[in-house]
């Protein structure tokens, strides 16, 4: 049974590539009983959502629209 | 510009090079664009070009094991997070963050965002920008900073996992200003 810890490990490396079949499954069980883990796992995606609006908020600051 | 150069870079003489580079650039295309829309585009993306080349740069002169000393700290206040079975502890478990649109929308928001990429130390920092906001891939990353794919993976989770307790301290659990 995965750790917590090696659990944000796979959460992180899934937003840079492909996990595997073993890694899918160890990790889906996890966040299946993890509410901690599963919160980290939508905070993943929710840093890389706010590091693309933060890019374009740069470009619309430039622009003067905002 | 200069601002959103020298956060990726974290050097403010490189920033001001990147930008004056692709301001002069721009100057030197300015005839081939009929809107001004096109051309802010064109020149980011030349900045765009310019930040990745003084990453690249800054990453030569900088030795693999400067990230291991950079990043101690974070690892200590990660490790922290967790009991000895390496499960989260109580109350350090991550709670949820609501509706992130709603978030995103919010000015205040956005100082607590970048004062928490300020808190990331620099080397850690260049990685996570290159990977994040100027969204190359992993190998490409690797190539770049000459780094193996297990170190960019350990220092990009440092990031994320710096970033997040940043965030949910500085913004999620604090006092939010009306």
């Amino acid at each position: 049974m995965l750790s917590c810890k090696e659990a944000t490990r796979l959460m992180s490396q899934a937003q840079d590539r492909n996990l595997g079949l073993a890694e899918r499954v160890q990790l889906e069980m996890h966040l299946a009983i993890c509410k901690g883990c599963r919160n980290f796992s939508e905070q993943m995606a929710f840093l890389r959502k706010a590091c693309r609006a933060w890019l374009d908020r740069e470009r619309r600051l430039r622009d003067g629209e905002s | 510009m200069i601002a959103f150069a020298r956060m990726q870079l974290r050097d403010t003489a490189l920033a001001e090079d990147a930008v004056q580079e692709a301001l002069a650039a721009a100057l030197d295309g300015i005839d081939r664009f009929s809107g001004a829309s096109a051309m802010k585009t064109w020149v980011f993306g030349i900045l765009r070009n310019k930040i990745v080349d003084g990453i690249r740069q800054q990453a030569r002169s900088t030795p693999a094991s400067a990230f291991a000393a950079d990043d101690e700290g974070l690892d200590q206040a990660f490790e922290a997070l967790f009991k000895e079975n390496a499960h989260w502890h109580p109350v350090a478990r991550p709670a949820a963050w609501g509706d992130p649109e709603e978030t995103l929308r919010e000015k205040g928001f956005w100082a607590v965002f970048e004062t928490c990429l300020e808190h990331l130390p620099a080397n850690t920092a260049r990685v996570f920008m290159l990977r994040e906001v100027m969204e190359l891939d992993t190998d490409e990353i690797c190539a770049e900073l000459e780094i193996s794919a297990g170190n960019c993976h350990v220092i990009l989770h440092r990031a994320r996992a710096a970033l997040r307790g940043c965030l949910e301290q500085g913004w999620f659990a604090g006092e939010k200003p009306c």
